[in-house]
């Protein structure tokens, strides 16, 4: 693996790579996202993408807090990161956050942040359509891939397509839940439900989300989120499926064919 | 001047009456909120009014309900031909005004009504029996018990009994177009009321068909009118209000949440940036988001007013879905009835305060939004946008329940217990779990070629 720069370490005076990586709490802290993480710089670097990252001056974009309705804890989080992403003349960023993505696009720039953002399934598909990407194949064949589709990604910012190309690239057979694209149905972490148990019901969401997905006997649930990841590998784990259905972030199922 | 002339003009005053004191009600109502900024361009707001609300974009995508809703519709949006000229007939004293004037077209539209009105019927009785025989989920949930049914059932047979009017009216008048041309004039065949008249009242006298076809105008033109002063009361305001439902509504991208400058400037001024726009902070304790139908924007406000209850957005809630006491539609409601009992109330409730040598004045009856939802209900909710894709008519229920959040953490310091820990966490680290480890600390296990 080649060296991975940090903006403030490696060009504490400017300059540095027109890319930056936003790797997020989950990319950073969750020991399951932290695969996501380097399978996405595996990639990067395998495509030749110049890149950086924050490092230790990326703080959490505040996503949580400001759905849960903390609004000073956003705007403290907020101002920060512009602060730093400003300071560095940030004017690219790729993450593997639907939540960190959409803050990023949609909500930063009212507070004077304003960069060109991308998703790293748009990143991925976009690499894998223009050939900079070259995948072996044959790793998934004949197996069956359901895409689940985050709320933030999804209805969020409609993106549909670009996830689904990357399954198309691979060998195995994309097939679509009942409720999938702009019916897709939530997980249960959004809104900072994340962090505090269900409210009162008769089942939890990632429940419900699994069996629909466990209906199409398949071999790979495929998502785009760190919070999806760990919903939908929960729920599996609640039907003693976790053997038999694996769940992956689409850049997992890339670097497996590398 | 002829005694159902002036019954007539006597009624319609009346009715413009009391419907000038009942919409311009609503129209206050909907003033309390805050205005709206109408963020993006006209083009697409009024692009959104003719491919949403009318055309019935975001309807089709459930198909059958669709249908049976275009049928309705369709027939609602032609039969004010006849309407206008029910209301010129019955202001002037003329009879069937329209028909020397339209010629040959007159047939053509008036068969279109018919047609169309019988689609309506079949399309208004399979409702009923979506409603009341198959009992779907969405009509079923608690927040639709009482009222909200009945509301809907009343609207449905008053379609009924307009139809019926319309049959009655023109199929009487068909058969005296034959008996009396010279008080009759000719409308051509009229394909469905003449079976409808032939089979129901053929062979009747004369004078008992003058009287049945009177009986048909004015069933016609009082379900009309009823219907009309029914429509502040009831769900079905949104054969009005979807129109400037889908213009108002909002048009950034739906994971957007708003922005509050206020406290944004707090923020900068506490961290050494300069205020944004050099506002002053100010020094008495500011409340934050939403308590109270005041303090919601005046579309969200037109939007309960909007909502006919259909229910799709409760259907696809993943909270709801897992029986959660959330329901998006009930939101929605609950914001109505608030809104309506603060406009009750308004005058008997108002306080005066002396602020800076100024005179203000504010509403406080002791109630809030939150004596109708609960901190359950909002706490529950995903932020999946399910609701607000769903919505035929662009509501946004998610919008209202975030802005309920911010006042049930900012303002109340209230919230679930879990958040707490979540908050200080990400106040004091940056990071939205309590951990030992550094944010970089994944990339020391990396094998970098040196």
């Amino acid at each position: 693996m080649k060296k991975l720069f940090v903006l403030s370490k490696d060009f504490p005076n400017g300059g540095g790579p027109e890319l930056l990586f936003w790797v997020g709490c989950a990319g950073s802290f969750d020991p399951r996202a932290q695969k996501v993480t380097k399978a996405f710089v595996q990639i990067l670097q395998a495509a030749q993408v110049e890149f950086a990252i924050l490092g230790n001056e990326e703080q959490c974009t505040g996503d949580p807090a400001r759905r849960a309705g903390n609004e000073f804890v956003f705007q403290m989080l907020a101002l920060q990161n512009i602060e730093t992403l400003n300071m560095h003349k940030v004017k690219k960023i790729v993450t593997t956050c639907p939540h960190c993505f959409n803050v990023l696009k949609h909500e930063y720039p009212p507070l004077g942040g304003h960069y060109e953002v991308m998703h790293h399934t748009q990143l991925l598909a976009s690499l894998l359509q223009e050939g900079k990407l070259q995948i072996e194949g044959g790793r998934f064949d004949g197996q069956v891939i359901t895409y689940h589709d985050s709320c933030y990604l999804g209805r969020a910012n409609d993106v549909y397509e670009a996830p689904r190309s990357i399954v198309n690239h691979l060998d195995g057979a994309l097939v679509e839940m009942k409720r999938s694209g702009s019916k897709g149905l939530c997980c249960g972490a959004g809104g900072a439900q994340m962090f505090k148990e269900d409210e009162p019901g008769s089942k939890r969401i990632n429940a419900e989300r699994t069996e629909e997905a466990l209906e199409l006997n398949p071999d790979v649930i495929a998502v785009n989120c760190p919070f999806c990841l760990t919903m939908m590998t929960d729920g599996l784990a609640e039907k003693d499926k976790q053997e038999k259905v694996m769940v992956y972030d689409l850049s997992e199922l890339i670097v497996k064919q590398l | 001047m002829a005694i159902q002339q002036i019954i007539f003009i006597g009624l319609l005053a009346v009715v413009i009456w009391l419907a000038s004191r009942s919409y311009g009600q609503i129209l206050r109502n909907i003033r309390l909120g805050k205005p709206s900024k109408l963020e993006g361009e006209r083009m697409v707001r009024l692009r959104n009014v003719a491919l949403i609300a009318f055309g019935q974009q975001k309807m089709f995508k459930r198909i059958i309900p669709a249908l049976l809703h275009l049928c309705v519709y369709v027939a609602f949006i032609f039969t004010q031909i006849e309407l206008i000229e029910i209301i010129i007939d019955g202001s002037i004293g003329s009879h069937r005004l329209f028909a020397p004037l339209l010629g040959g077209s007159y047939t053509i539209v008036i068969n279109t009504i018919e047609v169309l009105s019988i689609l309506a019927l079949v399309a208004t009785l399979l409702f009923l029996w979506r409603r009341n025989i198959m009992r779907l989920t969405r009509f079923e949930k608690p927040e639709m018990a009482g009222w909200p049914k009945n509301d809907a059932n009343i609207i449905l047979l008053g379609e009924i009994v307009l139809i019926i009017g319309i049959f009655m009216m023109n199929g009487a008048d068909g058969l005296l177009q034959a008996l009396r041309p010279s008080e009759y004039p000719a409308t051509g065949t009229l394909w469905l009321s003449s079976v409808f008249a032939n089979s129901f009242f053929g062979g009747v006298e004369v004078s008992t068909l003058i009287i049945i076809e009177r009986i048909g105008w004015w069933l016609h033109i009082l379900a009309v009118f009823g219907f009309f002063l029914y429509l502040p009361i009831s769900k079905h305001l949104h054969i009005l209000l979807g129109f400037p439902n889908t213009y108002f509504a909002r048009n950034t991208p739906k994971g957007m949440m708003s922005n509050m400058p206020e406290v944004m400037n707090e923020v900068r001024s506490m961290m050494g940036l300069d205020p944004d726009n050099g506002s002053d902070v100010s020094a008495e304790i500011p409340e934050f988001g939403a308590k109270d139908i005041v303090d919601l924007d005046q579309r969200h406000l037109l939007a309960a007013y909007s909502c006919t209850e259909c229910g799709r957005c409760t259907s696809v809630c993943p909270a709801n879905l897992t029986g959660k006491k959330l329901s998006p539609r009930k939101i929605m409601m609950d914001v109505r009835d608030r809104m309506e009992e603060v406009g009750d109330k308004w005058s008997d409730h108002l306080i005066e305060e002396k602020s800076n040598g100024k005179v203000e004045r504010r509403f406080d009856d002791g109630r809030s939004l939150f004596d109708y939802i609960s901190a359950e209900e909002i706490n529950a909710c995903t932020s999946c946008n399910a609701c607000v894709e769903a919505c035929p008519l662009l509501i946004n229920p998610l919008d209202i329940i975030l802005e309920l959040r911010r006042y049930e953490i900012l303002t109340r310091a209230a919230g679930p217990a879990e958040w707490m820990p979540m908050f200080t966490t990400l106040e004091n680290s940056g990071a939205v779990w309590q951990v030992a480890a550094e944010r970089d600390d994944w990339t020391n296990d990396l094998k970098v070629e040196r």
